[in-house]
């Protein structure tokens, strides 16, 4: 079987894969960058079986994905699931189509009616871009002042497509969240990240430290991928007084954090999970 | 494998399994790098982060 790996710098998480695959019988390995990639639609006739999408930028990603895919190529992730998870917009509304829970979501256009929509949630809120990553333009907005501030700096200093005012409800999460790794219909791992900041990103500081898969938590990790389409994915989960409700989810996710952590050989099942998937094993 | 920090000239030797498009620190200087050829071993300062990078 011949496997591409789409990326763009290899981070460690990407040498874990290479290793892995270089481990398989069998198996032979395309490193991919897409920073040389060009595509001739309805000519292109790659020579791989699956295709690993692991580019850094979101916007390179999806697209390869698709162009991937309209050559007749199987992708991990798939062009659905890139296209939902790289939108907040979207990935709340798939998890409120699967009944999965998340904290209150209200999107507005203007200043004017994100205000009026902020100040009928309550504070505080966090307003995100709907595309963006690694905790970056995250604004907790605990007050009207705060609010008019950074709506009106959006407005005039974003690009557009900060002008989609996606505004969250507050989630009290006392210094920690958990994200959790899916892997086709199983959730393999978790970890606790913990932050005295709000944003308890790893990539933004956030210390990680192993949580318990409990069946409660599998149970909503599975479904958050279900709701996106599946594949190979790490889930964002708050624990509140009401239960877990989903953040986030994530589909380049990165692990290389989580492996000592957890004590789980993260890319061993991402590995298996693909060639499943170029073998036909694997209903998309 | 032995190469040369673009930014401070510090020697930087890596194992055989290193590839193209990977992703380093200099032990010296801290600088993030780029592996862009491998035999020579030569580096490049890494990319800055753009906006639709990470997840």
């Amino acid at each position: 079987m011949k496997i591409g790996l789409l990326h763009s710098l290899i981070r460690k998480d990407e040498k874990f894969l290479i290793d892995e695959f270089k481990k398989r019988k069998n198996v032979e390995l395309v490193l991919i960058d897409d920073r040389k990639l060009s595509f001739n639609i309805g000519k292109d006739n790659f020579d791989i079986d699956v295709l690993v999408e692991r580019s850094i930028n979101h916007s390179r990603a999806l697209h390869s994905i698709v162009l991937y895919e309209s050559a007749g190529v199987k992708c991990v992730n798939n062009s659905k699931v890139a296209t939902i998870c790289g939108d907040k917009l979207l990935t709340s509304i798939a998890l409120n189509d699967y009944k999965v829970p998340q904290p209150e979501v209200r999107v507005a256009f203007t200043e004017e009616s994100a205000i009026d929509t902020i100040e009928e949630m309550g504070y505080p809120v966090v307003l995100k871009p709907a595309v963006g990553s690694w905790g970056r333009l995250l604004s907790k907005i605990n007050d009207r002042d705060a609010a008019e501030s950074i709506l009106e700096h959006k407005t005039i200093l974003g690009s557009y497509h900060h002008s989609i005012f996606y505004i969250q409800k507050y989630v009290e999460k006392k210094g920690k969240d958990i994200r959790s790794f899916v892997v086709g219909d199983k959730c393999i791992a978790a970890i606790y990240r913990t932050s005295p900041h709000w944003i308890t990103n790893t990539a933004r500081g956030g210390v990680a430290t192993n949580c318990e898969v409990t069946e409660e938590l599998a149970e909503i990790s599975v479904n958050a991928a279900k709701a996106v389409g599946g594949g190979v994915v790490a889930i964002d989960v708050f624990e509140t007084e009401n239960g877990y409700e989903v953040n986030e989810v994530n589909y380049t996710m990165e692990f290389k954090n989580s492996i000592s952590t957890t004590g789980v050989n993260i890319p061993e099942h991402i590995v298996d999970y693909v060639i499943k998937v170029g073998r036909g094993e694997v209903n998309e | 494998m032995k190469g040369e920090c673009p930014v401070c000239a510090a020697e930087i030797e890596l194992g055989k399994d290193t590839v193209a498009g990977e992703l380093v620190e200099c032990p010296d200087c801290g600088t993030e790098l780029e592996v862009i050829e491998i035999d020579p071993l030569t580096f490049t300062e890494a990319p800055q982060e753009e906006e639709d990078w990470g997840e």
